[in-house]
């Protein structure tokens, strides 16, 4: 929106030139983002779902004469002290990682949304106890919270299910309850009953903007928290089992060789790093064009 | 109100979300599918054997004096027996706290380190290249698991280096403190981009507010304005993002205490849920809950101090 | 004119004007694009004098008066001209050199006191470390002016206010603070970024009495930004008026006052109560149309959509004061 006919014959070019190249970066940053993130994501689902289509056949062949060999051209990340190829259970894990992020992330959201929505509708006692529950689930520490889950559905991945979405509902009850306030406080100013449509539903369909912009935008980081809460307890042993391939087991199977085969913990790492800076770039991006900050000036 | 009124004030607060804690913790053992008494014994036990842990559980007598009984005990600290360590869990659970806190002090200290120059060097130089940078950094080690860093950091210091050890508490202060050293940089590496975030939004408004101005325009130098004003206002800003994220902070700690092996309350609690050591579970429950009400408590008490807006 | 690009000698009297500013331009650059908050400003600003500078919200006037002080945010920037002082170009000074001119040279008020002290810290500890850093005073006597200060500008039983927090002081007792931090070091110039405007009716005229006696004491000059009419007309010397980062009028205050040139500062002054018929039938007029979005300007004249006047021609004028301070100039070559 630069305007065309400024009146600047009196500025030095050179002055100019900054300002345009200042004009410039700031939009490629934000235009960036968001795309960048979206190839990563695809990038990754595509492989790990259509693994045999990129010749990653077996996650879990054993090749006993080639155990706890380094990276090569052949295999990028090495192999474990089975001699299975490390990337292709890589490939694999993330079918486990990106399903769990993704299924935990969205009904979490969808059972937020929904009790946040009838809590700032309705107020009152009801409004007050869940927003009493929701302190507490979201001030408490989250991963003692699902391992005592654990404790009582046992370990593996049911466990790791229900244990993180009784935590992560929380937030966006919140985020929507708030959403919700502030629209039901709007709409008695305007006054919109007499239109004659039900109140609930206006506040409803008037919210979801707002609802869709701040709740979206925090799933994206909510994925990536999730996909490491299941790796992590993987990791402890206490989610997915071996010889099942998820990223937090593979780590932990190669940390009892970390001295003589670094590869097999450190390298499936970085594959944990791209999903996750994919799905925060994802969140950025939809965060500058839903408005959620309009920038500077 | 004097101070004292209002620490009782917030303590009868802090009441009904104890409550709660202590009923989600008593109910473990209920919800348990099928004989929780059988799934700690496993299925080779004697009729007698489960008899007597019944029994000592009290899971014989009606919910409500079970219930009843488990606050009176909870409150003296008794949290009955280990059926792991067969042992009495208090004390465990104690000794255990300590190598947990330092962990935790010794982590906020370095989180700080890292979070507060980046957070402040990104709001000044907002929208800049520094602050393009801090915001990469920021979204790379979010998506770090924290006990893979930990290795990476074993690896590295560890392994090559030979600066620390790779596990365990040594004895003696200066060598716990060394031992302690990897665990914490990996929480505060953990916890450090949560709160860039939330700090450099709140140093951002700070700066941005007319007092900053003011104080530019009345000749103050930069570091003044910065370090001084600045800062200074922040402070309260800090400590609400490290309250609202202690919850997060001690979800690091947990999982970081298993990479390094260090006797703490996260190890604890992971090796009695494998083991299903039921009254350890139940203890932990209530120690994690009672520290984050506690840490609030006091989160709440330090804007007295350090806003004069509020006052008691 | 004033082409003063000779500086003078460091603490030789200089005899142009104290404050000069030439061409000056200020750009602000973002996703959105470029805009000009000020576009080719020349202003003159005289020893003793006060200086209105007049506008709605919007215009420039407030990141001209900051420009001064080199307190032009990013993503903005001066992008052409000057700002002499005293013969000396501030706008090529070092960081280092533009902090010992704030404060010391030239100060500053803001236009809400409730927010431009330090929540945080005493009024006593803001005024004590401002003497100690910027006049090198020691702690006591920092102190001991601090109350001088205070009493200097009207505040009641200083000794104990020192003590307070800002909140704890109404907002006249707030600005009058700011008052006495800003002439701390007698400067030759005060900027008033729309001093009174966050304040009550009454307390607004004893803030311009004080600045008034204050400036009678001490010979300062003012430079007065608002864009309350009356508040210029009845305290400035000199004002001009802005319109969307351009100067549209400039001349003696009574001059624009009584018979106002450009097709803009009639609009503006018929959508004040005039101050003389008060108590007659005036319908008040307010300006029709929308303030300027800078991003969109028209070619031309910025004022166009709003102009009673306007024509064909409007879109290809230059926008230049046909006449430089002190005479009486307008930017609008076919009203008169």
């Amino acid at each position: 929106m630069t305007s065309p006919d400024l009146d600047r014959g009196h500025i030095p070019s050179s002055a100019w030139k900054r300002l345009q190249n200042r004009a410039l970066s700031d939009r490629r940053w934000s235009a960036y983002t968001l795309w960048a993130g979206i190839v990563i994501i695809l990038l990754i689902s595509v492989i790990s779902f259509g693994a045999p289509l990129f010749g990653f056949t077996e996650p879990n062949q054993t090749d006993l004469l080639n155990t706890l060999a380094p990276p090569s051209w052949e295999h990028p990340f090495g192999t474990d002290d089975l001699g299975r190829d490390v990337l292709t259970r890589v490939v694999y894990a993330g079918r486990v990682d990106l399903t769990f992020g993704i299924i935990t992330t969205y009904v979490s959201l969808f059972i937020g949304l929904f009790i946040g929505a009838l809590a700032g509708y309705f107020g009152g006692l009801f409004d007050t106890i869940v927003m009493r529950l929701v302190d507490l689930v979201i001030s408490f520490p989250f991963i003692v919270l699902i391992l005592a889950i654990a404790a009582i559905v046992g370990p593996g991945l049911t466990g790791a299910y229900i244990g993180v979405l009784v935590v992560s509902w929380a937030l966006y009850a919140r985020l929507t309850r708030g959403e919700m306030l502030a629209m039901r406080e709007k709409q008695y100013i305007m006054n919109a009953q007499t239109l004659g449509y039900s109140t609930w539903r206006i506040i409803f369909i008037h919210s979801i903007p707002n609802l869709l912009r701040s709740n979206l935008v925090f799933s994206m980081s909510d994925i990536v928290l999730n996909i490491l809460t299941l790796a992590a307890l993987s990791y402890l042993g206490l989610g997915v089992a071996p010889p099942t391939a998820e990223w937090g087991e593979i780590i932990a199977q190669g940390q009892k060789h970390l001295f003589t085969a670094w590869w097999i913990s450190t390298l499936p790492g970085l594959i944990i790093v791209l999903v996750g800076v994919g799905f925060s770039l994802v969140g950025d991006g939809l965060a500058d064009r839903l408005g959620e900050h309009g920038g500077g000036a | 109100m004097s101070i004292l009124t209002y620490i009782s004030k917030r303590l009868a607060q802090a009441i009904p979300v104890l409550l709660i804690i202590s009923l989600f913790a008593f109910s473990i053992i209920h919800l348990v599918p099928g004989d929780p008494v059988h799934v700690m014994l496993g299925s080779h036990a004697s009729e007698e054997s489960i008899a007597t842990l019944r029994n000592q559980l009290g899971l014989d007598k009606p919910l409500t004096t079970q219930y009843v009984e488990f606050l009176t005990k909870a409150i003296g600290l008794d949290f009955g027996s280990s059926l792991f360590l067969r042992a009495p869990v208090g004390p465990i659970v104690v000794e255990r706290a300590k190598n947990s806190a330092s962990l935790l002090i010794y982590a906020v200290i370095v989180s700080l380190s890292i979070a507060v120059p980046l957070a402040m060097l990104a709001a000044v130089r907002r929208n800049r290249l520094p602050d393009h940078l801090v915001r990469i950094f920021t979204t790379v080690a979010f998506a770090m698991p924290a006990f893979w860093t930990a290795l990476l950091l074993v690896l590295i210091f560890s392994l090559r280096l030979k600066l620390f050890p790779t596990s365990g508490l040594g004895q003696g202060f200066p060598d716990r403190i060394l031992s302690l050293t990897l665990p914490a940089i990996t929480v505060g590496f953990y916890l450090a981009p949560v709160l860039l975030r939330s700090l450099r939004a709140s140093l951002t408004e700070t700066l941005s507010a007319e007092f900053v101005e003011a104080a530019r325009a009345r000749g103050l130098s930069e570091g003044r304005v910065l370090f001084k004003h600045v800062l200074r206002n922040s402070l309260i800003a800090m400590i609400t993002v490290l309250g609202v994220n202690i919850g997060f902070l001690i979800s690091g700690a947990v999982v970081v205490e298993n990479v390094f092996a260090i006797p703490g309350l996260g190890s604890l609690m992971v090796s009695s849920v494998i083991s299903r050591d039921y009254p350890v579970v139940v203890a932990l429950i209530l120690v994690f809950g009672v520290a984050v009400v506690f840490v609030n408590l006091l989160v709440d008490l330090s804007y007295a101090v350090l806003d004069p807006r509020i006052r008691l | 004119m004033n082409q003063n690009t000779q500086p003078s000698n460091p603490g030789q009297q200089h005899d142009g004007p104290l404050l000069d500013i030439v061409d000056l331009t200020i750009g602000f650059a973002d996703a959105r694009g470029i805009v000009l908050a000020a576009n080719q400003i020349n202003l003159e600003i005289q020893a003793n004098q006060t200086f209105g500078l007049l506008g709605e919200s919007g215009c420039g006037k407030s990141i001209t008066l900051r420009s001064i002080l080199g307190l032009v945010p990013y993503p903005g920037e001066v992008v052409a001209g000057q700002i002499y002082w005293q013969g000396h170009d501030l706008l090529q000074l070092s960081r280092k050199e533009m902090e010992s001119v704030r404060g010391l040279d030239i100060s500053m008020i803001f236009q809400d006191p409730t927010s431009s002290l330090n929540p945080v810290f005493t009024i006593g500890d803001q005024i004590v470390e401002t003497l100690k850093v910027k006049l090198k005073m020691s702690k006591q006597d920092a102190q001991a002016r601090a109350v001088e200060l205070l009493e200097l500008v009207g505040i009641p039983s200083p000794e104990q206010r020192l003590k307070l927090y800002p909140h704890q002081l109404s907002g006249g007792m707030r600005q009058r603070v700011m008052i006495a931090l800003a002439i701390a070091s007698q400067p030759r110039l005060l900027l008033a970024d729309e001093p009174t405007t966050a304040l009550d009716v009454t307390i607004q005229d004893q803030i311009l009495n004080l600045l008034a006696d204050i400036q009678h004491q001490t010979g300062m000059a003012i430079i007065l930004v608002s864009h309350d009419v009356g508040v210029v007309a009845q305290n400035c010397d000199v004002i001009a008026v802005m319109y969307s980062g351009k100067i549209m009028e400039s001349g003696l205050a009574h001059d624009v006052i009584q018979t106002p040139r450009h097709p803009y500062t009639r609009g503006l002054l018929e959508a004040v109560p005039t101050l003389e018929g008060a108590g007659q039938h005036h319908p008040l007029k307010s300006i029709p149309g929308q303030p300027p979005n800078l991003a969109d300007l028209p070619p031309g004249c910025p004022f166009q959509p709003r102009c009673p006047f306007v024509r064909d021609e409007c879109a290809t004028i230059t926008v230049q004061l046909d006449h430089q301070l002190p005479e009486h100039g307008s930017a609008c070559p076919f009203v008169s």
